[in-house]
């Protein structure tokens, strides 16, 4: 065998032993999908309850709560931003990333202070690289969050949220993740979750006085102002928690669509080896023939000549 | 007759939904009985039993009540609707007592007070289911 095919050869090996791989991680994160898409589903009836609940309160309640109301001035925000703890899923966490810095900048530039809190071992590589300071970081449990960990996650937010700004406090809180659109489809977003914005309050409010059902006067069991207590700190873990399973789904949809590509990649580099191999063989097998019929012809030739 | 529709859900699931007559729950400050026609309310639940006297065709309960271990949350009422939302939510059915039992005696040797009453909760949404 020539030593050119012998190239190509363990050439195709490794490669479709990549392929293999590639075909695994591909099929281990399509189910994964399901799974994710399963939970941020299941968590969505506790979402939209709390949600209502927040948005009646806040509503009807002449309560003014540190976590609702917007500060005049604000000197401080903290941005949350969600990533993978593994790579391999094409720009998933560097897309995330870039959302966080864009954010950071637009912040910075209104002249507000940003703390950095990042999940996932790749946001906070790059944090550590570039020695940029991080607030805290969690590692772990990208992969398939549970409620604990959101709560774990929730509680120094909300501590920094209920201190005040000169103290080292923050004035708002934002949440940098990826959104799970559809299969093909997750886009990084950037939301303020705190104080609770209501951009379509004009809309809204119009609906409220339109429709005959009022929002307001509802009973405070058992005061206004510590239901609100009660209240912000479960919708902040409820948003992050819901931010990291749709996290997670992005994160498995968008390994899964890697791995695709790859896989696919593999097996055009497999073709075109085969390919390169047969015709390197080819050459082979037609040069052994020239070189027997050259070296018969010649035997011929000579043979002839000493006959006469 | 007037129904309530509750839904009971805990952080990561629906635990149970249907029509109800009556539900009682534990807030902050006391026992509340919740009936058709309550004026809107919105309340902060500790941990304790919920009954829920449900009416017409129930999954479950077999008796018409079902009751549910809530480890703190919410109950908001308006129009009919009764969301109870808690972190923890389990139906007295699927707790399994003796797992809360042994949970319990851990939580006293360990003097985790946070698990105590968990596991406390649990035995004795059990107790009153029976």
């Amino acid at each position: 065998m020539g030593a050119q095919i012998r190239v190509y050869k363990r050439r195709i090996k490794s490669v479709s032993a990549t392929k293999k791989i590639t075909k695994a991680m591909e099929m281990i994160a399509a189910s994964r999908i399901i799974k994710a898409q399963r939970k941020v589903a299941a968590s969505t009836p506790y979402a939209d309850e709390l949600t209502s609940a927040v948005t009646a309160v806040a509503h009807g309640a002449d309560v003014k709560h540190p976590l609702t109301t917007e500060v005049e001035n604000p000197k401080r925000a903290a941005v949350l931003l969600i990533t993978s703890d593994r790579g391999l899923a094409g720009g998933y966490s560097s897309n995330a990333i870039k959302a966080a810095e864009h954010l950071t900048s637009e912040l910075t530039h209104d002249r507000k202070d940003v703390q950095t809190y990042v999940i996932g071992r790749k946001g906070v590589a790059y944090y550590n690289f570039r020695e940029r300071q991080v607030e805290q970081t969690w590692t772990g449990f990208t992969d398939s969050p549970s409620y604990a960990d959101a709560k774990a996650v929730a509680a120094p937010l909300i501590e920094a949220l209920k201190q005040d700004t000169a103290e080292g406090g923050v004035d708002e809180l934002h949440i940098v993740f990826t959104e799970f659109v559809s299969m093909m489809t997750q886009t990084p977003v950037e939301r303020r979750m705190l104080p609770l914005s209501f951009e379509k309050t004009a809309e809204e409010s119009a609906q409220v006085f339109m429709s005959d059902r009022v929002h307001a006067l509802y009973e405070f069991e058992p005061s206004a102002e510590e239901v609100l207590d009660e209240l912000l700190p479960r919708y902040v873990e409820s948003r992050v928690y819901n931010a990291l399973l749709q996290s997670a789904a992005s994160e498995h949809a968008a390994r899964r669509r890697a791995m695709k590509s790859a896989t696919d990649n593999a097996e055009d580099l497999i073709k075109s080896l085969k390919r390169l191999a047969n015709a390197a063989r080819q050459a082979d097998i037609t040069q052994e023939i020239s070189e027997i019929v050259g070296g018969a012809s010649a035997l011929a030739d000579a043979s002839a000549g000493s006959d006469r | 007759m007037a129904e309530l529709h509750v839904e009971l859900v805990a952080a990561d699931r629906k635990v149970w939904s249907g029509k109800a007559s009556l539900v009682v729950a534990r807030t902050s400050s006391g026992e509340i009985g919740i009936m058709p026609g309550h004026q809107p309310l919105l309340g902060v639940l500790a941990s304790g039993p919920v009954t829920i006297r449900t009416t017409g065709e129930d999954q479950l309960g077999k008796d018409g009540t079902v009751i549910a271990a809530v480890h703190g949350g919410f109950i908001s009422f308006a129009d009919d609707k009764l969301s109870l939302l808690a972190e923890i939510a389990e139906l007295s059915y699927e707790i399994d007592v003796e797992r809360a039992e042994r949970a319990l005696d851990a939580a006293k040797a360990d003097q985790d007070a946070a698990a105590e009453r968990r596991a406390d909760v649990r035995i004795r949404a059990v107790a009153v289911a029976r």
